[in-house]
């Protein structure tokens, strides 16, 4: 599959990741030779396999408790934020 | 009779399938610890989990599994033994990690269905596609600040289900009928509060329009809506927008719309369209939910009765009518209430009372059965009250007015204000002999054949006694007497 | 006595049992080591006052007789190892001044066996790179150099700050990450021992993400016996991760100086490609000849899939990636670049905040997991995974253990390898298999280049059988005789 700079741009916005337009190109290249280079799996007939998302997947997903553990600590959870106030992180406002 | 909305072009079928977010009842989150009470200050039920901090890891609470589970059962669903989370991508500021995770080609539970009770009396039943379990996002706020928007993740991670029905509505009475009857079995579970007002209940409305015979056409999802109210009329409202536009020659586009209530109107969430592709992949921080056979068993063998069952038994036991079962079975403490009343009584007269008398003076007090100032034991006491004769149905009513007001005990309110009923034949035999005195004239009149003044003796005699007096035994004893 | 910051742990532990020397004097030695050795920029946070805090803590604990089982030990942490109140970057700019307010489990585990911390360990961006130069906090030289050679080599990546410092005597060990190759691959380059356990051994919680399937911690030590006792220290099942195997830990220290006799040792015969440089295909005999000797046996086995693992890996490792690293978005720790909107903000903040290879691998992952795309790529390299994992699955019915070599080629130059993505990723062709299979991989290091550059091999255990891993390579040590920073 050979990316064009506009498939690159749906990309990068999906991703959140601003892409100049003088580098939409080279970067188009570059993916797209990284592409080319993982599509050799398709020379491999995988009819009949079953996906393994992880090698833990044999286990048991463990559960836990409905107890109230954690949380209430807000100062904590605000701390590293860029910026806040009164208890609420700030983004830019969004409009709906 | 269907629905049907008459165009231009002639009669439109509308076709809707709603799919109802529904907070788990569960005391903490779906993978944190954090609390899920509602209404706390900003952040201060958040873990370092729920606000995606690098390294958190989510770990599955048991008992919102087991909610799941316990309300897939109660949809007659099929429970999977093996389901998958899975995270849906995508980048908004109430959703820490980028991601929601929730379910994708492996839900808990598939299959079920809802036997709706509709106003004019017939059932319908709505098909479940599927229910499955996710997170929900935390709040943004936007009015709070000039130029920011606030971002509170109380909410986020708190275990919502997803239930999907099939697009087998086709009104907005069916659909609010719907809505009623899934938030009463979720509330007779215990799975879900099913409180809208607070975001505990939240529907997304999927709606098409087509003619007679037709197949699908284009849907249109009404996001978010907060009340069955709500629902029913963003309903009505889509449907005419898209036969209008149909049938000025335009074409339905499959998109997100917004129901606003003040203006009646559905419009177009476009800034929400963007480009969205979801990306979703199972989740590598979770195994696949395995669950035994026995898990399963132990809950279905802890259901409680639900509505459907319930009304069954009320027609059956009791013999009410399918409506009046259907009414009271509504809300589980209505329901238990009603038994408690009418064990042992006459039910009839025990459906009667509940659904007339105290459910009109829970209305007008603008209490619930929960705050009734008239317990189920005191309004037995009652009915027993009348059934030995010791009140007349009207006395009866003004013992229940009494009741409302004090929230004291019949007994006890017939014996302050000696409001007994009389039965003893001397007592209302001189009251007889004192109006036939007072009246001579009528008896004769009575006597010489003028039957239909009988009525009129016996309203003097039940007047003259304060209306205790038995209107039985005053019958029999007029009837003796006037005949000389 | 001479320098005790050459001194092995166990060595040490020796020393600070008989009280010959204290904990405080043993992070000051090394503390003096790391400030002489600043331009290897092997440590992106030192914490000076937290290690020597921490190791007159261990003295008072030792004295009390409350010996843990690293009492006293200075550590390098890997910088993706959420550390209270210490600075945690990834090696990245977008998480500028972020200090977490948790520890990772891992590393409360090693201070409840009263390790000491000397600081954080550069790395490669997010654990991605086999070099560490994709750190934004720039590269890391590996203390090795060719024979009449000055030019700076890379210490391998990602865990390159980790080995780099425990190669050159800055810490007793380090923790490692590995998801491809991280902890085994900067071993081999630097000399020095690194074992990736099993996956779920050592818990991720606390650990920044890279690929949630793949990622595990481990130790990196000078010898294999270090790595064992510290490997014990770290591991151990955790509740906060789903993902933790519920097993008990072992023993391994026990391992070492075990007799191999009879133990089954297979050579995978596709991990031999045409080109495989002379001196890697001599230190292989080299070490199946040292095991023979032992008692072992040599069994040739087959992995038919390994030419397909990295570009497995490369598929789902980005596609993981793509969604663990959504979380930098501005709004709650790290960086934030403003913007007229939200999007705005997110796209100049995770421009800005990623560099290169990092956005390279998003992207990638984005695109092989978008609509249309997921089952050729995404569904495609789960079912690789698969094959993968089920040929060593049948190697391991006729072998106990595999030999194979760690890297291609030893160490290369400081910005070598940089212009093609793929070649770069070739560095972990004979690493990745084992941790798309889950499976423990250790690498130590038995011989040098002619060249004069440490070579290492890979021993590949059956799962949650790091122990007859620990058994092999013990022999092999002996037998190599390996120098370490005597040699340099």
């Amino acid at each position: 599959m050979s990316l064009d700079k506009a498939t690159v741009q749906k990309i990068a916005y999906l991703a959140r990741i601003e892409v100049k337009d003088e580098e939409l190109e080279p970067l188009a290249r570059e993916l797209s030779g990284i592409l080319h280079w993982v599509e050799q799996l398709s020379e491999v007939n995988t009819e009949g396999v079953a996906p393994m998302t992880s090698v833990a997947g044999e286990l048991a997903l463990p559960m836990r408790q409905d107890k109230v553990s954690d949380g209430g600590y807000p100062e904590k959870v605000l701390l590293n934020g860029p910026e806040t106030t009164n208890g609420f992180f700030l983004v830019p406002k969004v409009v709906e | 009779m269907a629905y049907l909305i008459e165009g231009d072009t002639g009669p439109w079928e509308i076709v809707v399938g709603l799919e109802v977010h529904a907070q788990v009842v569960s005391n903490a989150k779906l993978f944190s610890g954090a609390a899920t009470a509602f209404g706390a200050d900003p952040n201060s039920q958040v873990s370092f989990v729920d606000a995606a901090f690098p390294g958190m890891l989510p770990v599955i609470n048991e008992m919102c599994v087991e909610q799941a589970v316990r309300t897939g059962l109660g949809l007659k669903a099929q429970i999977n033994l093996e389901s998958v989370f899975a995270r849906k991508n995508y980048f908004y500021a109430d959703l820490p990690q980028g991601y929601q995770i929730s379910q994708y080609e492996k839900p808990l539970v598939g299959e079920g269905e809802v036997i709706v009770d509709l106003p004019d009396g017939r059932s319908t039943v709505v098909g479940i596609e599927r229910l499955h379990v996710e997170q929900d996002a935390g709040k943004s706020m936007h009015d709070q600040h000039p130029s920011k928007s606030c971002i509170d993740l109380n909410r986020s991670g708190v275990a919502l289900m997803e239930i999907v029905s099939r697009p087998d509505i086709r009104s907005p009475d069916e659909a609010g009928a719907y809505l009623r009857k899934l938030r009463s079995i979720l509330r007779y579970l215990g799975t879900c509060d099913g409180n809208m007002e607070e975001g505990s209940m939240r529907a997304d409305v999927n709606v098409s329009v087509r003619k007679s015979g037709e197949d699908y056409r284009t849907r249109c999802e009404i996001k978010n809506v907060n009340s069955v109210r709500f629902v029913m009329q963003s309903i009505e409202v889509e449907a005419r927008r898209q036969i209008e536009l149909y049938e000025s020659g335009g074409t339905v586009l499959q998109e997100t719309r917004l129901f606003d209530p003040g203006k009646g109107e559905t419009r177009s969430m476009r800034s929400k369209e963007h480009a969205h592709d979801y990306r979703y992949f199972p989740d590598p921080d979770l195994l696949p939910l395995k669950l035994s056979p026995d898990f399963v068993a132990k809950i279905k063998a802890s259901l409680p009765e639900l509505p459907d069952e319930k009304k069954d038994r009320f027609v059956r036991d009791y013999g009410l009518t399918p409506y009046d079962a259907g009414v009271l079975v509504v809300d589980r403490a209505s329901a238990d209430f009603f038994e408690s009343v009418a064990k042992g009584r006459d039910s009839k007269l025990a459906a009667n009372w509940v659904m007339g008398d105290l459910f009109g003076a829970l209305n007008s007090t603008g209490k619930t059965i929960d705050t009734s100032p008239v317990s189920a034991a005191h309004l037995g006491e009652l009915i027993d009250l009348i059934t030995d004769g010791t009140l007349s149905g009207r006395l009866a009513k003004d013992v229940f007015a009494l009741m409302v007001e004090s929230g004291k005990a019949p007994s006890v309110l017939v014996e302050e204000k000696g409001l007994k009923q009389v039965t003893d034949t001397g007592a209302i035999e001189a009251v007889i002999d004192q109006v036939m005195a007072a009246n001579a004239d009528k008896v004769a009149e009575y006597r010489s054949g003028k039957d239909k003044l009988f009525g009129f003796f016996v309203g003097q005699v039940m007047k003259a006694s304060g209306g205790k007096a038995n209107p039985g035994v005053v019958n029999d004893l007029l009837k003796s007497k006037l005949a000389g | 006595m001479s320098d005790v910051t050459h001194l092995t742990m166990t060595e040490a532990l020796a020393l600070l049992g008989k009280g010959e020397l204290t904990s405080v004097d043993l992070t000051k030695a090394h503390l003096a080591g790391m400030e002489q050795a600043r331009s290897l920029n092997a440590y992106i946070t030192e914490t000076p006052e937290k290690a020597l805090a921490m190791a007159g803590e261990s003295d008072k604990r030792r004295k009390a007789g409350q010996a843990g089982l690293l009492e006293g030990i200075p550590l390098a942490i890997k910088d993706l190892f959420c550390t209270e109140g210490v600075q945690t970057t990834a090696g990245s700019h977008i998480l500028q001044g972020f200090k977490p307010p948790y520890e990772s489990s891992v590393t409360t585990n090693l201070w409840n066996q009263g390790a000491v911390m000397l600081g954080k360990a550069n790395l490669d961006e997010f654990a991605m790179g086999s070099s560490n130069m994709t750190s934004h906090y720039g590269a890391v030289k590996n203390p090795w150099k060719r024979k009449g050679d000055e030019r700076d080599l890379v210490p391998g990546g990602s865990s390159g700050g980790s080995a780099a410092a425990v190669a050159a005597c800055l810490a007793m060990g380090a923790t490692g990450t590995d998801t491809g190759g991280s902890i085994r691959q900067p071993a081999a380059f630097c000399g020095i021992v690194g074992i990736k356990p099993t996956y779920g051994r050592c818990s991720r919680f606390g650990i920044v993400a890279f690929a949630s399937s793949l990622d595990q911690a481990g130790p990196m030590t000078r010898t294999v016996g270090d790595a064992a006792l510290m490997l014990k220290a770290m591991a151990g099942h955790d509740p906060k991760d789903s993902t933790s195997a519920p097993q008990p830990v072992p023993d391994f220290t026990k391992s070492v100086g075990a007799s191999i006799k009879g133990m089954k040792v297979g050579v995978p015969k596709e991990y031999r490609p045409d080109g495989l440089s002379a001196d890697i295909i001599g230190a292989w005999d080299k070490g199946l000849a040292w095991l023979k000797e032992a008692g072992a046996e040599i069994v040739e086995v087959s992995l038919p899939h390994t030419k397909y693992a990295l570009a497995t890996y490369y598929i789902v490792a980005p596609a993981e990636a793509s969604s663990n690293l959504a979380r930098y978005d501005g709004v709650r720790f790290g960086l934030r670049v403003p913007g007229n909107s939200l999007d705005e903000m997110y796209m100049k903040t995770r421009a800005e905040g990623f560099g290169r290879e990092v956005k390279r691998r998003i992207l990638i992952g984005t695109y092989v997991l978008s609509a249309g795309y997921y089952d050729a790529y995404y569904a495609k390299a789960q079912k690789l995974r698969t094959l993968i994992a089920s040929d060593f699955s049948q190697a391991f019915e006729t072998a106990d253990v595999l030999l194979t070599p760690t890297a291609p080629t030893p160490a290369f130059g400081l910005g070598e390898n940089l212009d093609d993505p793929i070649t770069m990723y070739l560095n972990d062709v004979f690493t990745i298999p084992t941790s798309l299979a889950g499976l423990p991989g250790l690498s130590l290091p038995v011989g040098l280049s002619s060249d004069g550059l440490p070579l290492g091999l890979q021993l590949i255990g059956r799962p949650f059988d790091e122990e007859t891993v620990f058994k092999a390579a013990h022999v092999m040590e002996t037998a190599a005789q390996f120098k370490r920073w005597e040699a340099r």
